[in-house]
């Protein structure tokens, strides 16, 4: 932990590797529920007038979320008679585990992060997709022909836009020049826009096709509406995930939108410069850092929910066609123009 | 390195296990994933040895795809729940015997070739190490020295992506 460095503290790897660990397992739940109570219960309520979730407690409903985690802990937890006891266990550790190997390489300052790896952003896209195989282990253990249903088309939409995902990365980095996610940052902090540094240079005005594409990807990544075939509860009732009840459930719940926060944070830090701001170096950029990389985060969430609760739901030749016909070649299209451009204009 | 050493042994026994649970296992979904702990395991023993890139290559293109597609082709076609007794034949001993023969094949063709030599991690052998497995430097030598097998296999992959859609159309 980098930042316990600055104050001084002689700490031992093992201990270090301890603080980091507990720090990012903390995140996960704790972005989850911000964004499980910000977007999903508020921003839905109001955007569908919806009343449940503004009642409890009073003010704006803010017991809601509490009393959901109390009912999900207090529920019998139940595991179908045929079902294949381990690996449907296993299942919803595995989702988790997929969205804690994302958060590593995420920097929130200039030295606030758990490795910067070199193949950062590369990494992060390659540990994303074990999330899959959770998906796929969950449907097949429940023996339950809906949840096999679902799994199998989680499996075809996510293979399907991972490729999209990746094509979006690869203007930024090639725009970039490197794959560190801190380097991409610093890009980003130190570029300039025809010679104006005040907002240094955000890829998202030159790589707006990027952004656009790795936010429908993202969108499908999270199989949130209106990509949700996997999960559609009008169809599959709710796919893989139709026999886990309680504490299995909430673990489904938690890594979904952890993830979610995940790929905010990602796409904060690709297209929208991340922790920094332009000229803010050292200490000051290292306090600012998480707060302002939460409020690029937050903007990129906002959008993000705000498709999810707008859109109706895609049908699955309609899914596939939109990944393998449109996004794909736009993604292709994207990296020569940017290549063209990096070489020609330098 | 001692703490490389043992982190190997450890990662080395749990591939071993997970090998043997790949053929030993009636259940086809679970050999399968007994196979993700195998390939884990490599993905793991790559960033041992510095090939950081390759490493999450490992584990974005075989556990991340073709993994999945097994799983996929498993469950799309048979799904099944129980163990498939008939997965199991008496050839136990056949295939004992070939896979000790390509043990002592493959460790005496490895003892003899680098037997004794060492890699001094904290030297310049070390950094020359870690410089190697970069991205920067594997992306080099792919587009410069090595182009023309890089784009031969290009062609490879994409006449066989048009031959499976070929073989796969029904009109």
């Amino acid at each position: 932990m980098s930042v316990l460095a600055t104050l001084a503290l002689d700490i031992g790897w093992g201990s270090t590797l301890a603080i980091k660990t507990i720090l990012v397992l903390a995140i996960i739940p704790f972005g989850a529920l911000v964004l499980g109570y910000t977007f999903l219960l508020k921003m839905m309520s109001h955007m569908q007038s919806r009343l449940g979730p503004m009642d409890p407690g009073g003010f704006h409903g803010w017991f809601q979320l509490v009393g959901d985690g109390l009912k999900f802990l207090q529920k019998e937890d139940i595991m179908p008679a045929e079902a294949d006891r381990r690996v449907f266990a296993m299942a919803p550790a595995v989702i988790v585990m997929s969205t804690f190997l994302i958060f590593l390489v995420i920097p929130a300052g200039p030295r606030t992060i758990v490795e910067d790896l070199d193949v950062g952003v590369f990494y992060a896209l390659a540990v994303s997709s074990l999330s899959v195989i959770g998906v796929l282990m969950a449907g097949w253990a429940s023996s339950n022909k809906f949840a096999l249903l679902g799994a199998l088309r989680a499996a075809g939409q996510l293979i399907a836009y991972e490729l999209p995902l990746l094509l979006a990365v690869v203007g930024v980095v090639i725009q970039a020049g490197t794959m560190s996610l801190q380097g991409i940052v610093t890009a980003q902090q130190d570029g300039s826009i025809f010679g104006i540094t005040a907002i240094g240079n955000p890829f998202i005005f030159t790589q707006f096709i990027g952004f656009a594409l790795f936010l429908v990807a993202a969108q499908a990544e999270l199989t949130q509406p209106p990509f949700d075939m996997p999960v559609a509860e009008s169809e599959l009732i709710s796919g893989y995930m139709v026999e886990y009840s309680g504490f299995r459930f909430l673990f489904f719940f938690i890594g979904e939108f952890g993830t979610a926060f995940a790929f905010a944070a990602l796409a904060a830090t690709l297209f929208l410069g991340g922790w920094a701001i332009p000229g803010v170096h050292g200490a000051t950029a290292e306090l600012l850092g998480p707060i302002v990389l939460f409020v690029k985060l937050m903007a990129i969430a906002f959008l993000m929910f705000w498709v999810r609760f707008t859109y109706p739901r895609l049908r699955e030749d309609q899914l596939q066609s939109l990944a393998w016909k449109v996004l794909i070649p736009i993604g292709l299209i994207n990296i020569v123009a940017t290549g063209i451009l990096k070489v020609a204009v330098g | 390195m001692i703490a490389q050493n043992v982190v190997f042994w450890i990662l080395a026994v749990a591939m071993v296990l997970a090998a043997i649970g790949v053929v030993r296992s009636n259940n086809l979904v679970h050999a399968a994933l007994y196979l993700v702990v195998v390939l884990a395991g490599s993905a793991a023993q790559f960033i041992l040895l510095a090939a950081e890139f390759v490493a999450w290559v490992q584990v974005l293109i075989y556990i991340g795809a073709v993994i999945i597609l097994f799983l996929f082709g498993i469950m799309l076609t048979r799904a099944p729940m129980r163990e498939d007794l008939s997965l199991d034949n008496d050839q136990r001993l056949a295939g004992a015997v070939v896979a000790l023969f390509l043990l002592g094949v493959l460790s005496t063709l490895l003892i003899q070739a680098f037997g004794d030599s060492k890699i001094d991690i904290t030297g310049p052998q070390g950094s020359e190490l870690v410089n190697n497995g970069r991205a920067g430097t594997l992306a080099e030598s792919i587009f410069s020295t090595y182009v023309l097998p890089f784009e031969l296999v290009s062609i490879l992959l994409l006449a066989s992506l048009i031959g499976a859609v070929v073989l796969a159309r029904r009109d």
